[in-house]
Parts: C-alpha cells; structure tokens; sequence
C-alpha cells in the first residue's frame, strides 16, 4: 500500500481497503527503517496515531473530509506547527515550540492529513544539499537503490560513498522517495523544493509566488519563498496544491482570486503547445546525460506535435548574483529577530545585552548563516545600498520582464533542467563550500523565484550510475494548473522507474504493485 | 533646508525662564545667534487593534497582556495592515494640508534593542503616505494676550510606523523588565520642517498639532500617556551663514519640557561655540529635574538602520473618486475623497466661527479650546440661555474654569452641568437676582448637593428685594444711621456715594439692585 500514489491510497482508504491507522503505523514503522536517512528531525508519532484514530472515526462514519483525509504526510521543519517542536535544523531554534500552525499545516490538518513528522533541511533551509543542519546531513535513499547499486557496482554493504538529495528540502524529499508518506512540504526560495525531488527521483512543485500562504514559515527571504510540494507524481501535487492555493488574510502577499482546481484533466492536446527551450540554460558546466535527456525531452514534445522554440532569457547570467544580494539582506533582515530574548536559544554570557545578542548569535547560527548575515548588513549598508541592493532590484526587474517578454511572444511553458546533474556523494559535495554549491545547484532554479513563476521538476530518467535526472517545467504566474496538466502529460510519456529499495523490499515493508520498473522511454544515447 | 529663522537674540521666549537669555546677551551689534529647530512629533494612533496586529491596544493593561505572536515577533508570523490606521494618517494628512500620496511603501529599519522584538521597526522611509504640508498655530506677541499672529511650519512628510515597547531598566539588579504592549501600536510620525526658532514656538505648534488630533479623533494625543512624543533637532547660526552642526533632543513628554528644553540646548549650543567649543552631532535626553539636556549613552556610535523594503506588504494604494475602481469592494479600498468629506470642524476654524457667531475675543476662542470638553460646555449653556454669548464666555472662562482648576478637575467631572448654569445665567439675566448673589449661588451648585439654582436662590433668599417701600425704609435706615457719610456725599465727594450704597446693600444681604439703590440715595438726598 505505501508504494501507491496519495491518489490510488486515498481511493483504498474511501472503498475500506486500508484504514487511516494501519497506514500510519506502516508508515511510522518505514520511518524507523529508514531512520539512517536521516530525513525527520521530529517523527510526531503520538500526534499521527491520534489523527489516524480520529480520521478512521470519520472513514466509519462516512464522513470523510476529502481526499487527504487519513493520508500521512511530512512537513519540512521551517513551517510553524502548533505544540510540535519547530527547529529549522539550528541551535537557534532547538526546543522552540511554536503555539500555532503555519496557515499550509493548517490546511492540511484541517483536510484530516495525518503530520508524521518534521523534516530534515539544511539551517534555516540556506543550502542546496540539505548537509548543512545541525542534525546533520539527510540521505538520498537512491543510495540504497537496487538500480545504483548495481549500475555504479557499489558493495551493498559499503555505504561511505552515499548521495546526498540536494536541498534544502532534503528531507521532505527523502521521506517522499523512500515512501515514509504520500506527500510532504517543502519550502523554495532559489530551488530548495526542486533541486532534491530532482535528485530524489520524485516530483517537486515551486507554486507562483502569491498563490499558496506563508504565513507560519520561517522566512529565508520573503520576496521569494513559497511552500513547495513534494510526490511522487504530479496528479498527488495537484490535489495538495488544490487543499493549500488560496487567499490568506493573514499573508498580505497571497491574492485574491478563485483557488484552483483540485485536479489536472488527463488528456490534453499537445499539439497547441508551445514549448521554449531558453538557449542561456545550456551552461558548459551542464553534465552530457543531463544535457542529452533535456534535449530528449523536446523532441518528445515536438514529435508529439508541440511547438518546440529556442528562446532568450537574456539576464539570465546576472540571476545568480542578484540573487546573492536580494538574498543575504533580506536573510541579515530576518534572523535579526533572534537575538535570545524572546524565544529560542540564550546564551549564558550576561555581561551586558549587547554582549547576551553577540554570544547567542555566535552560538545559535552556523558559519553559512552567519556569512549570509554579514555579507547581507554589508549590502545594505546606506553606503552600499545604491550599488548593491537597489541594483540587485533593477536586474531582477529586468529577468522578470525577459520571462514577460518570452510568455507574452506565444510560449506556453519553458523546459529546462533543474540541476546540472545526477545527485553527488557526500564526500564529494562537500569538497565545495555552501556558497559555491548553492551558486552552482541554484543556477535553473533561481530565477523562477525572481520572478514569482510557477516551476515543477518532473523526474525523467536514470543516468548511467542509475541516479534519478529530473527536468524543470517553468509556466506563467498563475497559471500553475496548466502547468501542471502539460507536466502530468510529460510524466506519462517519461514513464519514470520507481525506486527500488533493496532492504524494504527484501523485508517485505514495501510491495510495488505497480511497479513500473522496466525501461523508461529516454534513454541514454 | 531654508527654514526661516528669526533673530534668537532679538527674540524673548514667554515659556523659557528669562534668566536662560539674559545669561548670554551678546554684545550689541556682533554674534546674533539664530536657532533652527525642526520636530519628529510621534503620535499614537487611536485604534482598537495596533498597526499590523490584531492585538488590543489599551492604556496601562497589566504588562504583556497585549501582545500578538506578531508583536513578539515569533518566526513566521506577517504583517497585516490595520484599515483605521491607514484611515487615520489619511485623515490628519488632509488636516494637516499634505499631499495624500495614493501609493506609499512601507521600509524596515533595523536596529538591536530589548523592546525591538524583530530587530526592525516597520516604517515608511521612502515614500510615506503624506508629504508637504504646513500647520498654522498662534503665537503671542507681547505680554498682552490681544496681540496674537499667525505662523506656518511647513510639515515635511506624515508616516506610518510601529511603535516599540518598553524597557525597564533595573539597575540594582542588573536586570532590563520588558513590556512589549505598546509594541506593535500603530504611531503616525509628522516631520516639521526646522521652520521653527524657540521653545516657544515649538511648544504652540505642538499644541496646535495636539488639538488638530483630538478634533480628528485620530490620536488622543495625551502626552502624560506617551501618546504624543517630540524628539527636536536643534541648531544654531549666524544668520546668512550655513547651518550650524544640530542635535536632537529626544522624549519630550510635555509642553513646558519640550519648550524648556529647546532653549536650554539652544543656550547651551551659543555657549559652546562662544566659548569656541563645538557641537557635536548626537542624541541627547531632557533631564526635567535638573533642567538640562545630556549625551545619551546607549546611542553612542553611529547608528546604520540599513534601511530595506518591506517585503511582506505590497504597496500602499488608495483612491479618490476618480481612481476608484468601479465595483470596488468598499471594505478593501480607502477613498481620500469620502474621508475628505468626514473630516470634522478643525480647532481654527472653530474658533474663526466662535469669534464671528459670538464676537468673542480671539484669546477667548483659544481658551475655549484649549481645555478638552470646554467648548462643548460653552456651547450647550449658550442653547440654553438668552443671556448674551459674551456674558456666557466671561463665566465659563472666568468662574467655571476657575473652579476646575482650582480642584484639578477635568471638564467632564465638573460638579455643575451646563443646564444649572444656564439656568443660573437666566435668573441674572431676568434680573432675579444680583450678580453677587450669582456667584453665591454657583457656589453652592458646585457643592453638587442636587438642589437647582432656583432652589438655592429660595432657600437662601438671594432674590432681589422687588419691595420699593422696603427699599426705601432700608435706605433711609442707613442714611440715618450714617450722617458723617451723608455729610461726604453733600461735600461731592465721589466715593461717599458708593460707600452708601455698599451699605445698604449691606444692610439687604446682597439683594437689593445697586442701580435702584443709587436712584432712590440720590433721591432721598436730594441730589
């Protein structure tokens, strides 16, 4: 049952097959299996049985609340959630407990999802490998895949040579792929939702900025956060999208306007589709496979009968810098509330106030978040602020207006990669610093999030080491439900593999039934 | 800034203590100081919930009861815009002759403190919702209270801001206590222009401001509350020459500090540069016991508040009647034009209209309105009198006032209402009693016994003697009781007939009508 779609398991849960509380306890059982990826930094076991519990009430008495009802799902530790501990993987906020649910928590309780727990993230989600927490790196379960194993020949029994899943939402991207729920939330500021559902081999939705509340998630930088949504397929995305889209009073940024459907239509004509392919995109730092299957990708559309077109984003090699800049003032802007007195670590220095903020701050923030908050004071220096922050802002207006300007001349959707390869050791990740790596793993993501666009990573093939490919859809703002139809469609072409978990599998936790294991249809030339 | 400035030492502040000035006088002919003072007044705004919170706002609620997860800045949390405080920036923008920008943009202002619970203060830095208008208030010119002139400072920009909370400093215990409901509060900032030149002004341009305030209901603008703050920024020059380094003296809580306070650091500043000295460019406090002005410690070191948008609100924007939307839901769009429309009368053209309506004095009209509730009452005892508006003005100004003042009573808590005074004008009036006999009478209403006036004048028989033949005995009573007055009188001497009259009025225990008195004395004695 755990190896279904949220979709199909919602189905068994309606027709009686399975109820709400034997897939939370398989589910929270899978949990401690997998407890070595170390994707939840808090398994909520109490709180999930007791909604389990409350949902099969419900099932019993028909009166479910929906589709989401009695489904097991995962929330990335930067979403506020009521009387569960809140950490956002730092010292910082270790023991903080927040007294109410971000507005998407809510929404999704309020549907009778059950929360099993809080995932795993890089601190404060400033990162791209998901390694930089303080509880430590998160896993990518591929590492333990039958097909990476036997395509990279790695002893079964030799695992220092594991992935990681990129970041920052690593933990909600792990507990998807390794089947310890049917959908989790993520966060996506430069790509932190995409990136690892990429390396995860799973579906990772950044939705238009405005359209989904963030309300109750800890900020990175508010111009360009969104919830994201993490599934295995893009069908679930779109029914949690439905459960989450909408107004909010208490996020000014939200807008007001019909929610959207829970749903995206299975057929559609591809044929009136105009696909862009941004030429700026094809970077020399891009791996060949990558670079192979996005080419794939756009023949398949284009023999399908689409509109296939290389289009110019012409600032596109500005994007990552201003993002740096936009980036770390806002981040100096938004840790200045954790100064120790009010919530979250404080420490015991007490000289004197100023002398309690340094220590506190010193102790409570890694070196990548401390760096940001300088780097980010420093731009916003009123000396500095002209040259730095102000023209960040004029680019970013400029790569806005480059998506504007390509949308507003017929195309429909851009397909680009989401990364530049297949997911890396840890060993080797961390050869290079955070900031690098995030330069180099934000590069297709970023500037989605400048620009306030609707982007999905659809999981598209194994590379030769058999490591999961993911290529990025990107759609105009607010229009997330097309984009969503044109990635279902591409999904179905790609027929993606699903992982196969050689311990879970060997013991028997986890039956495919539907296990579409044998060839994917782009392959590698 | 081209603010004009008047001639310190030619000019003599009313509020300041004259022994500031005489101190320095500079020598006839050389070193004219002038001073440049420029106000960021900060007045809270009247509202049941704070700008961006839905938390209570309320005076003196015990400590941290008033607090929202926003206001405690708990992660997460985002700000939500209070529609009344946007309403009523709009509002004092308009009274206060500004142009209503239809976009304006909220900035972060960043710096450390214990009542500063998200390391940022939420403002509007660089485009604010009002900006470039000007304030008239009154300013006398001499000593006599008739020679009242106008003057304009010109109001840079209005914004709207958070305020922060309170720290309590307990030094004996090295410990800071914080109270964060005021946190959070909505505050309209008004910025002067430095077009002011004494204590003096600056303390009748606050007033004015302050009265302007309560008239909208915008702000209560109680400055004991902390509703109405002045920071000053001060400075001193030869005219003609640049502007001189200024200072900002912050905190001022009252008129008379505020006044007190600008000329002691005026003062202070001509001083230093006299004797050579310079003025640095930093913040300072008030010490009201020791009437000076000192360096603030904990503002020491240049301040950088790395000033940043506001990335959780989107713009500003308001309408009028011909940039509103057809359709608009009117719970989510303001309209200038309507609020324009509400405005209530402000405090100079009341009194502009008290003057026309009454042929009241101008000084009359200011002291109507210089008390909260006191034109109220003027107004309600003139429905209910034929005694002329000018009588009506000397009582309430001269008799009520007297009284409340005397017991620190506020207009609202006066024993006596306006229908028994009324009532007691129009016994005076039907010449039913003496006008000493009037002033017996309000005393005996203020006791707040419940008795009217009428009951009162009964009881104590203050009518006045109506009986001619009474009168008459009375008079010559008195005449033959006093033949060495009666003997003054025939000599012509003037007062001897007021002393005549004083005793028999003496004699009639106030009641009798001087007028009458003096007609039948000069009668009996044959005059």
């Amino acid at each position: 049952m755990l190896g279904r779609t949220l979709r199909e398991v919602s189905a068994a849960l309606k027709q009686g097959q399975v109820t709400p509380t034997e897939l939370c306890k398989n589910c929270l059982s899978l949990i401690k299996k997998t407890k070595y990826l170390n994707a939840y930094i808090t398994v909520s076991e109490e709180v999930a049985l007791k909604q389990a519990e409350e949902s099969e009430k419900r099932y019993k008495q028909g009166q479910s609340l929906g589709d989401l009802d009695g489904i097991p799902v995962a929330v990335k530790d930067n979403f506020s959630t009521t009387g569960i501990e809140t950490t956002c993987a730092s010292n910082m906020l270790k023991g903080y407990v927040p007294p109410y649910n971000a507005t998407v928590v809510q929404k999704l309780l309020d549907q009778g999802a059950l929360l099993m727990g809080k995932t795993n993230l890089d601190e404060f989600a400033m990162g791209s490998g998901s390694t930089d927490g303080v509880f430590g790196p998160v896993r990518n379960p591929w590492t333990y895949s039958k097909q990476y194993r036997e395509r990279s020949r790695q002893d079964a029994g030799d695992d220092s040579h594991w992935l990681i899943t990129g970041g920052s939402s690593g933990g909600s991207a792990a507990a998807v792929a390794a089947f310890t729920c049917f959908a989790a939330l993520g966060s996506d500021t430069g790509g932190s939702t995409r990136n690892p559902a990429a390396h995860c081999g799973i579906v990772g939705f950044k939705p238009s900025y405005g359209l989904v509340s963030r309300h109750g998630l800890i900020p990175l930088v508010n111009s360009m956060d969104v919830p994201g949504i993490l599934t295995r397929c893009v069908d679930d995305t779109a029914i949690v999208l439905g459960t989450l889209a909408g107004h909010d009073p208490k996020d000014s940024t939200t807008v007001r306007n019909p929610a959207q459907p829970a749903s995206v239509p299975g057929g559609m004509d591809v044929s009136r589709l105009c696909i862009g392919i941004p030429k700026e995109y094809l970077v020399p730092e891009l791996s060949s496979e990558v670079r192979s299957l996005w080419s794939q990708a756009a023949d398949l559309f284009e023999s399908e009968g689409a509109k296939v077109i290389e289009v110019s984003l012409p600032h596109t090699c500005y994007s990552i810098v201003c993002y740096h800049v936009l980036c770390t003032s806002e981040v100096a802007s938004n840790m200045a509330r954790f100064d120790g007195l009010q919530y979250g670590h404080r420490s015991g220095v007490d000289v004197s106030t100023e002398a309690m903020y340094a220590a506190t701050r010193q102790e409570g923030f890694n070196d990548v978040v401390r760096g940001r908050i300088l780097s980010g004071n420093f731009f916003l220096l009123k000396e500095n602020y002209e040259n730095y922050f102000v023209k960040a802002q004029k680019v970013r207006r400029l790569i806005v207006k480059d998506f504007v300007d390509v949308f507003e001349s017929g195309v429909d959707v851009l397909l680009t990669p989401t990364t530049l390869t297949e997911a890396v050791p840890y060993l080797e990740f961390i050869k290079e610093d955070n900031r690098t790596r995030s330069a180099q793993d934000d590069i297709f993501t970023q500037a989605v999030n400048m620009a306030g666009l609707p982007a999905v990573s659809v999981p598209v093939a194994l590379s030769n080491q058999g490591l999961p490919i993911g290529l990025q859809l990107i759609g105009r703002a607010f229009c997330d439900q097309q984009l969503l139809t044109v990635a279902k469609w591409f999904e179905k072409q790609v027929q993606f593999p699903v992982i196969q978990l050689q311990g879970l599998m060997d013991d028997g936790s986890l039956v495919l039934e539907n296990g579409k294991l044998t060839s994917a249809s782009l392959t590698q030339r | 800034q081209t603010g004009p400035t008047s001639n310190w030492a030619r000019r003599q502040s009313s509020v300041a203590q004259p022994s500031l000035h005489t101190a320095q006088k500079p020598r006839k002919g050389e070193h004219k100081w002038a001073a440049v003072v420029g106000l960021e007044i900060h007045a809270q705004i009247s509202s049941n919930s704070k700008l961006f919170s839905g938390a209570q706002v309320c005076f003196a609620a015990p400590p941290n009861s008033l607090v929202s997860y926003f206001d405690a800045s708990l992660p997460g949390t985002l700000p939500v815009l209070n529609r009344r405080c946007v309403e009523a920036a709009v509002m004092t923008g308009l009274a206060l002759n500004c142009h209503i920008n239809k976009k304006s943009l909220f900035d972060r202002k960043h710096y450390f403190y214990s009542d500063l619970p998200a390391g940022y203060q939420i403002t509007q830095q660089r485009l604010p919702i009002a900006a470039n208008g000007h304030l008239t208030y009154c300013i006398y010119l001499g000593k006599k209270p008739s020679q009242v002139t106008t003057k304009t400072v010109r109001i840079k920009q209005i914004q709207l801001e958070q305020d922060s909370g309170k720290s309590l400093h307990d030094d004996l215990r090295s410990q800071t206590l914080i109270d964060l409901n005021r946190a959070g509060i909505g505050l309209l900032e008004v910025v002067l222009e430095p077009d002011l030149c004494c204590g003096e002004e600056a303390a009748l341009a606050v007033r004015e401001l302050q009265l302007i305030l309560q008239a909208l209901g915008t702000s209560q603008a109680n400055m004991a509350e902390g509703q109405l703050r002045v920071d000053a920024n001060i400075s001193v020059h030869h005219p003609g020459e640049p502007l001189g380094v200024r200072t900002e003296v912050k905190n001022l809580n009252s008129l008379r500090f505020l006044a007190k306070a600008i000329d002691y650091e005026i003062q202070r500043q001509i001083t230093e540069l006299e004797n050579g000295g310079e003025i640095l460019n930093e913040t300072r406090s008030f010490d009201y016991k020791l009437g000076c002005t000192m360096p603030m410690r904990d503002k020491e070191g240049k301040q950088d508040y790395r000033f940043m948008p506001e990335p959780n609100l989107p713009p500003l924007v308001l309408y009028d009647d011909t940039s509103l939307p057809r359709g608009a839901d009117s719970q989510q769009v303001i309209n200038i034009d309507q609020l324009r429309d509400m405005l209530p009368e402000l405090p100079s053209a009341t009194r502009e209209r008290l003057v026309q309506q009454y042929g009241m004095l101008p000084e009359h009209s200011f002291a109507l309105l210089n008390e909260v509730g006191l034109l109220e009452f003027f107004q309600n005892v003139i429905k209910e009198t034929r005694t002329e508006p000018k009588k009506v003005t000397n009582w309430v100004l001269n008799t009520f006032l007297c009284y409340l003042k005397q017991q620190n009573l506020a207009v609202s808590e006066s024993p006596v209402t306006p229908s028994a005074l009324a009532e007691l004008l129009n016994l005076l009036d039907r010449k039913a009693i003496s006008s000493s006999a009037a002033k017996q009478v309000f005393e005996e209403l203020w006791k707040g016994e419940g008795k009217t006036a009428a009951q009162i004048v009964s009881e104590q028989q203050l009518e006045l003697m109506q009986d001619q033949e009474a009168l008459e005995k009375l008079c010559q009573t008195t005449i033959d009781g006093h033949p060495q007055v009666v003997m003054d009188v025939k000599k012509r001497n003037p007062k001897a007939i007021n002393k005549l009259i004083g005793l028999v009025r003496k004699a009639s225990h106030s009641r009798a009508d001087p007028a009458l008195i003096k007609k039948i004395l000069e009668r009996k004695l044959s005059l």
